[in-house]
């Protein structure tokens, strides 16, 4: 083996001082200092690893599955490569009233509910691009999300509001999210203002409105399911006596999928509540004393002072329960089993039934399709609400 | 006495198998002068270190005779045997999950024989035919043909040992009949004209009206092998081979006809004399409903006979009666999918002028092994399954009503004296056996879908167009077409002539 030849390093400004020093690698210096710039890196790697193995994998893999067909053979399985099949077969194919809902017609009802949303969100969304400097990509984004906002909402009527009508798992999805989510945030932000005020007893209803919070969904939604069982539940004899001991509410598309989003809201309340409740009490009472020696009344004050000083913890919080309940599982699953028929079927329930008798192929485009939909709902909201009501501090 | 003999014999058998001759001589090595005194407990021993993963579904039924018999099969064989639970709507993707990745952490599997077509084309299960015949305890002769043939058959070869024996019939309250002065229903007619004569009527005596009717209809549970067993008598009138689910000649489905359009309509109609969350029922449910007294009717397997006398829970211990299913005189004609009058021809299997077909829905609990599990364990697991089939044992717990087992051989049907033991009065144990015995021997039976894909067939497609349906998402004819079109794609996918030859084998078609 041939020696290293010394290495001298030219002098540079301000190196004057230093005469050429001799540098062996692998001293204990370089050595060190190597390390030192690798630490970094080295740190990060099993996180890193542990990513990759457990997300960034899955996620890759479940996208070719949903390009694909999976099927059990002789000593092991195949998977054929499908192209968009499975996707063509839940937007156009047999799966598509189970995914997107029949379509019905759409009367006088249906076109008033569509036109005054739809302006609505427009004029929204006008204001919001007003908000700021106009620029190129500012405006593409908006047009995006005004067409996929345009085209959902038109699915979403067309589905719900109509005669002959019925949503799809897509559909019944926003329903428990959109819905849900507003629910769980007035309520939660009640529970929190009432907390917040000086009452007896309000340490004792912290912690009791907290509760539902850690019980685990599948508990509660056993516990809803006997409590809603007119039949043999809790409450039969107080239906008897009301002379309802015949009306069975899961039978109704509509009181099944209310029966599953009052589940939702006991359970997910208190989340929305104690993160508001800590944003109401670390507020500065500054400004409302202003107020109040300015004469504005109680509403005045939430409304101006309260409201906008909790707005971005409310924001993230609702960011936060809107990725969360495109997920819901657990409640529809045990409440109704999805029934009846497909009323309450969610698209994580919909991938479910799917991947349980093995069609993992169209289950990864569902759970696909969810994904994508999770994403640009994020994306738009982070987009188009989080960043203005955290940015106008 | 008869249990150690029996014990000896099937020892017997295993030290044919091969494996045991080992296990055997080390043992007498290890113990050589206590060898001949300790014969039977050292040789009984046989499986000492094993462990047997046993997967089912979450019980209490078929869990539990498992459960409580493991530690006594431990004691006998030194075997330990650990029961693994999951619900039931993941097991046929848990095991084959478990099998396809290789992982086969699960030994013997207890499972519907139903979905034997994709665990055994690929080979995941173990051939037990030569252990069968050298294996006298089991008394194989002794299970009834039905059973012997169909369910633990498949393309000649034997996959499992049957634990259970499933049909459905329909159940009626003897007490009320009778005091009416009506006779048990026919047809689905008169099974309508029942429920319906006895619906909002106090039925056991609480001072709340009950139903005439209480069927599982729940989705992602039982309801579509209720639907078929009405259904059944409508498609099928030429045998079992005719098949009731497709054209044994272009697997088309028989999904889309007059025969099917009334079935369906029957079906919702059994809604109308039920209770009001009978969309949220499962066999739980209708099975308390019907023990508590709360309903006239109800179709079932063969559980309800044994719940029933269950005193901790029944209210109606012998006033139930059971009946063979319902039939019609009006059958499919295929050809041109009408309906037509039942004659000597169209119902040659007619009794009274009224085609009866007996579903065998789910085709009844049966224990498999897996074919990747090691030698030994597969030894203990085999001798696991026979000692719970063997009339010593099985016989027994088919009269314990939480176990689900139901009948599945001759001598328990031959044998009042078990039923009578288990707390039934000698009528209604002759009554219930008899209804037994008139389905299994129906030459018109229908065997359970136990083709590839069997599970989408009926758990997805079916199961999700009934529950539109009742639901009202859908009319009768657009659930028709929903289910044609369903069907249809999976055999398009699956490949429709592997299908229908795998159809046309499950109907021993040649």
């Amino acid at each position: 083996m041939r020696g290293i030849p010394p290495v001298t390093t030219p002098q540079r400004r301000g190196d004057a001082v230093a005469a050429p020093v001799r540098r062996i690698p692998w001293s204990r210096e370089t050595l060190v200092s190597w390390a030192d710039r690798q630490a970094g890196a080295v740190l990060v790697l099993p996180a890193v690893l542990v990513i990759l193995v457990l997300s960034i994998f899955p996620l890759l893999f479940s996208l070719y599955l949903s390009l694909s067909r999976f099927q059990p053979v002789s000593g092991g399985f195949r998977i054929h490569y499908v192209g968009l099949l499975n996707y063509r077969k839940l937007l156009l194919g047999s799966e598509r009233e189970h995914f997107l809902g029949r379509l019905g017609e759409l009367g006088l009802g249906g076109w008033l509910a569509f036109v005054v949303l739809a302006a609505i969100g427009l004029v929204l969304l006008w204001r919001s691009l007003r908000a700021s400097p106009l620029s190129i990509s500012r405006i593409a984004g908006h047009t995006v999300v005004a067409v996929a906002g345009l085209l959902a909402l038109w699915l979403a009527v067309r589905t719900i509001v109509t005669s002959g009508g019925r949503p799809g798992t897509l559909v019944v999805t926003w329903v428990y999210v959109f819905g849900g989510v507003a629910l769980q945030f007035l309520v939660g932000l009640l529970l929190a203002s009432l907390c917040a005020q000086q009452l007896p007893g309000r340490r004792f209803f912290r912690v009791v409105f907290l509760l539902p919070m850690m019980i685990t969904p599948v508990g509660v939604a056993y516990t809803f399911r006997m409590l809603t069982d007119t039949g043999k539940g809790p409450f039969a004899p107080i239906a008897n006596w009301l002379g309802y001991a015949n009306v069975s509410w899961v039978n109704d598309p509509w009181g099944a999928r209310i029966a599953v989003m009052i589940g939702d809201l006991w359970q997910w309340t208190p989340f929305m509540f104690i993160v508001l409740l800590a944003a109401l009490e670390s507020q500065s009472p500054e400004p409302i004393e202003a107020a109040i020696v300015d004469g504005a009344n109680r509403w005045q004050i939430f409304w101006h002072i309260t409201l906008p000083q909790i707005g971005p913890v409310a924001s993230t919080v609702i960011l936060i329960r809107l990725i969360e309940a495109f997920k819901i599982f657990d409640m529809p699953n045990v409440l109704t089993g999805g029934g009846p028929g497909t009323a309450t079927e969610s698209l994580t329930l919909h991938a479910y039934v799917l991947w349980r008798s093995l069609d993992y192929g169209t289950s990864a485009a569902v759970a696909y399709s969810l994904l994508f939909v999770v994403t640009f709902v994020g994306i738009a909201y982070v987009r188009l609400v989080h960043r203005r009501l955290t940015e106008a501090l | 006495m008869t249990r150690a003999l029996s014990r000896r014999q099937f020892l017997g058998t295993t030290i044919a198998a091969g494996s045991a001759l080992l296990a055997a001589c080390r043992r007498e090595e290890a113990t050589p002068t206590a060898a001949p005194a300790a014969r039977t407990p050292a040789a009984g021993m046989q499986f000492e270190g094993v462990e047997v993963n046993v997967i089912t579904f979450t019980g209490p039924q078929i869990a539990e005779p498992l459960q409580r018999r493991a530690p006594e099969f431990q004691k006998l064989t030194g075997a330990k045997i650990n029961v693994i639970t999951v619900p039931f709507a993941d097991l046929y993707q848990k095991i084959l999950t478990d099998f396809t990745t290789g992982t086969n952490s699960y030994h013997v599997i207890v499972f519907a024989p139903q979905w034997m077509a994709d665990y055994v084309e690929p080979g995941y299960l173990e051939d037990l035919t030569p252990r069968i015949e050298a294996d006298p305890a089991l008394q194989w002769e002794d299970i009834a043909p039905f059973f012997r043939n169909f369910s633990a058959t498949y393309g000649g070869k034997i996959y499992t040992i049957p634990l259970d024996g499933d049909f459905q019939m329909v159940y009626y309250r003897t007490d009320l009949l009778e005091a009416e002065g009506l006779k048990p229903p026919e047809t689905w007619e008169d099974y309508l004209a029942i429920a319906q004569h006895f619906h909002g009527k106090d039925l056991n005596g609480d001072g709340v009206p009950d139903f005439g009717s209480g069927i599982a209809k729940r989705r992602g549970a039982q309801s579509y092998w209720m639907f078929w067993s009405i259904a059944a008598s409508f498609l099928q009138s030429q045998g079992t081979q005719q098949g009731a689910f497709f054209d044994v000649d272009t697997m088309e489905p028989l999904t889309n006809n007059e025969a099917f359009e009334r079935a369906l309509e029957i079906y919702k109609e059994t809604g109308k004399y039920g209770p009001p969350d009978e969309l949220n029922w499962d066999v739980g449910d209708s099975r308390a409903a019907f023990v508590t007294g709360r309903c006239a009717l109800t179709l079932d397997w063969g559980d309800i006979g044994t719940l029933a006398i269950d005193p901790e829970q029944s209210k109606v211990k012998d006033k139930v009666g059971a009946i063979i299913l319902p039939g019609t005189k009006e059958v499919l004609d295929r050809k041109s999918g009408k309906l037509v009058a039942c004659d000597a021809n169209t119902c040659p299997h007619a009794i009274n002028g009224v085609n009866h077909a007996p579903y065998a829905a789910f085709g009844g609990w049966s224990g498999a092994i897996n074919k990747n599990a090691p030698a030994k364990v597969k030894d203990a697991g085999y001798a696991f399954l026979s000692y719970m089939s063997q009339p010593a044992q099985a016989n027994v717990d088919v009269t314990i009503g939480k176990t689900g087992f139901n009948p599945y051989r001759i001598s328990q049907f031959e044998n009042i004296d078990l039923w009578v033991k288990a707390g039934m009065s000698e009528a209604a144990a002759r009554n219930y056996l008899g209804a037994i015995k008139d389905s299994l021997n129906s030459p018109n039976m229908v065997l359970d879908l136990r083709i590839p894909g069997a599970q989408r067939y009926q758990g997805v497609v079916l199961d999700t167009v009934l529950s539109r349906y009742l639901a009202g998402e859908l009319t009768t004819k657009q659930a028709m077409e929903e289910l044609t079109k369903g069907w249809n794609e999976i055999t398009d996918e699956l490949g429709r002539e592997k299908q229908k030859q795998a159809y046309r084998s499950s109907l021993s078609i040649r």
